[in-house]
């Protein structure tokens, strides 16, 4: 029986005291498009919900691009919500494979990594990701000639 | 695409490939330090670029976490003897919020 997390989370903020809920995210249209080159050809971009750069505090954080040759040995994943009571995040691959992708672009199934990766925050504010974040990484993607992107949220 | 573990949030969102991994949150990619689980992530992630025939392909993974399902309690668990605790985070919660709109902690 999977987890129904939008439950779990209006009732957790409700024990909290909070009285309104939180809205997800809610779209019936969905965007889709086909690949246009053979994934053998194709060149990969990753998107993470961990934090580069903890340092820049959490409510001002916006999506941020980072050469792939600067990725951290570890992310902050301490103020996202994951199941810490459950598992830690102490193996990057868990939440950043980098090394299995790396993998199957040195086999030749996979065609290249994007020279950048991208960091989005768990925001709040739908408005933000909407109208910010989302397209700033998809102007960044574009630059890059990316074929894929693959949204890892922890 | 999104690999990720939370299928209810992915889905309403209208995500258009999804690969799900019923795992804890927290490793959408695969368990701590189990590189073939994640490298069999990885690849049906790959896969499901190409196989997806409309938006909201969904692919799942056959990954358990553990034998028991116990595990699947602990995320925001809201129990008769954490209530106390939760609305005292709550407070806390809304106290810090005040604060930063004060320092001007926020985005525009």
């Amino acid at each position: 029986m999977n987890i129904e997390y939008i439950q779990r989370t209006r009732d957790y903020y409700r024990a909290q005291g909070f009285e309104r809920d939180y809205r997800w995210a809610n779209n019936n249209a969905i965007p889709f498009s086909r690949p246009q080159k053979p994934l053998g050809d194709a060149r990969l971009a990753i998107i993470t919900t961990a934090v580069v750069e903890p340092q820049i505090p959490k409510p001002t954080r916006s999506a941020k691009s980072y050469p792939l040759d600067e990725i951290p040995e570890h992310f902050d994943t301490s103020e996202l919500s994951w199941d810490k009571t459950t598992t830690h995040t102490n193996d990057r691959e868990s939440y950043f494979p980098i090394q299995a992708l790396t993998s199957r672009v040195e086999d030749g199934s996979l065609g290249s990594l994007a020279p950048r990766f991208h960091f989005v925050p768990t925001e709040y504010s739908q408005r933000h990701t909407l109208t910010q974040d989302a397209p700033l990484i998809a102007t960044h993607c574009l630059e890059d000639a990316v074929d894929l992107a693959i949204l890892i949220p922890i | 695409m999104v690999l990720g573990s939370a299928l209810d949030i992915l889905t309403q969102a209208g995500t258009p490939r999804i690969v799900f991994n019923d795992l804890p949150l927290g490793n959408p990619a695969g368990k701590p330090f189990d590189t073939a689980m994640q490298l069999r992530s990885v690849d049906a992630a790959l896969a499901l670029f190409y196989a997806a025939e409309e938006g909201g392909a969904l692919e799942t993974l056959p990954h358990r976490w553990s034998e028991q399902d116990d595990w699947r309690r602990n995320f925001m668990e809201v129990r008769p003897d954490n209530q106390a605790q939760l609305l005292s985070l709550g407070d806390e919660n809304r106290r810090q919020r005040l604060e930063n709109k004060r320092l001007g902690l926020f985005r525009p």
